[in-house]
């Protein structure tokens, strides 16, 4: 399931799973960091509050250079994990600055995981949308400028 | 001789620059139609080519078009990568989470054997 929500400044990007697992195991693939390359990323994650790592992967243009600064902020056996996700060398000054809030609930099944990534400046969005109205409303003048010239 | 722009831009900037018609129908025009002079733009534009100059300045500055010297002219040609500020990053990570957990399942599965 995949949410956004409002917050006062900025918005928060929320998707949740029930994993039929308990939680101590769905912890270890979350904070072992050759577990966590298989599914996220190459790291050098380790679960201590402070530690600073990087997520890298292959770059994605025109926007990633595949490097994700970060830096542990919570953690809390079997229950919850929260590090920064941030762009880094040259994408830092405009890119993101986000935190990334892992929680395990236990349930009958297993665990229900919850993702939460927050910090997403609405006038990233905002500007997403004006840009494209400004396009829209080009494109609409471009096609009166073609049929005119019948 | 050209070069890219490696300095930050804000997707204010870029938002700025695209904002006017004149200066986001000659992006559109570099983006559509390739490498162009002054001369040329201006023919299209309905403009000065004192004025398309500066709107190719304000383009340039924010990272949508680079420029290219040969001789006395002057070539123009879009960028897109400039528009990397505007991109749409909750999208992009709805995505790419939903594939994460997707993975996180499968080797979850396999920790089981």
């Amino acid at each position: 399931m995949i949410q956004t929500a409002t917050a006062a400044a900025t918005q928060t990007l929320v998707v949740e799973r029930e994993l039929p697992y308990p939680p101590e195991k769905v912890w270890r693939a979350l904070t072992q960091s050759a577990l966590l390359e298989e599914w996220l990323m190459k790291n050098d994650f380790e679960p201590r509050v402070g530690h600073r790592f990087n997520f890298r992967s292959e770059p994605m243009p025109p926007r990633w250079n595949g490097v994700v600064d970060c830096e542990v902020l919570a953690v809390e056996p079997n229950r919850r994990l929260a590090y920064s996700w941030n762009s880094s060398g040259e994408e830092a000054a405009t890119g993101l600055k986000t935190t990334v809030a892992w929680t395990l609930t236990p349930t009958e099944r297993g665990t229900h995981l919850r993702m939460e990534q927050s910090g997403f400046r609405p006038q990233d969005e905002f500007f997403h949308q004006g840009a494209r109205y400004g396009w829209q409303k080009m494109i609409a003048s471009l096609e009166r400028v073609v049929a005119g010239l019948g | 001789m050209s070069y890219e722009f490696v300095m930050a831009v804000t997707p204010n900037e870029v938002f700025a620059a695209l904002a006017d018609p004149t200066r986001r129908s000659i992006f559109e025009r570099l983006s559509r139609h390739g490498e162009q002079t002054v001369r040329a733009l201006t023919e299209r534009a309905g403009v000065s080519q004192p004025a398309v100059s500066k709107h190719l300045g304000v383009l340039k500055h924010a990272g949508l078009v680079r420029d290219r010297p040969d001789g006395r002219q002057t070539h123009y040609s879009a960028r897109p990568r400039g528009l990397a500020p505007l991109v749409d990053w909750m999208s992009i990570y709805g995505a790419f989470w939903r594939d994460r957990f997707d993975r996180l399942e499968d080797l979850l599965k396999r920790m089981d054997q």
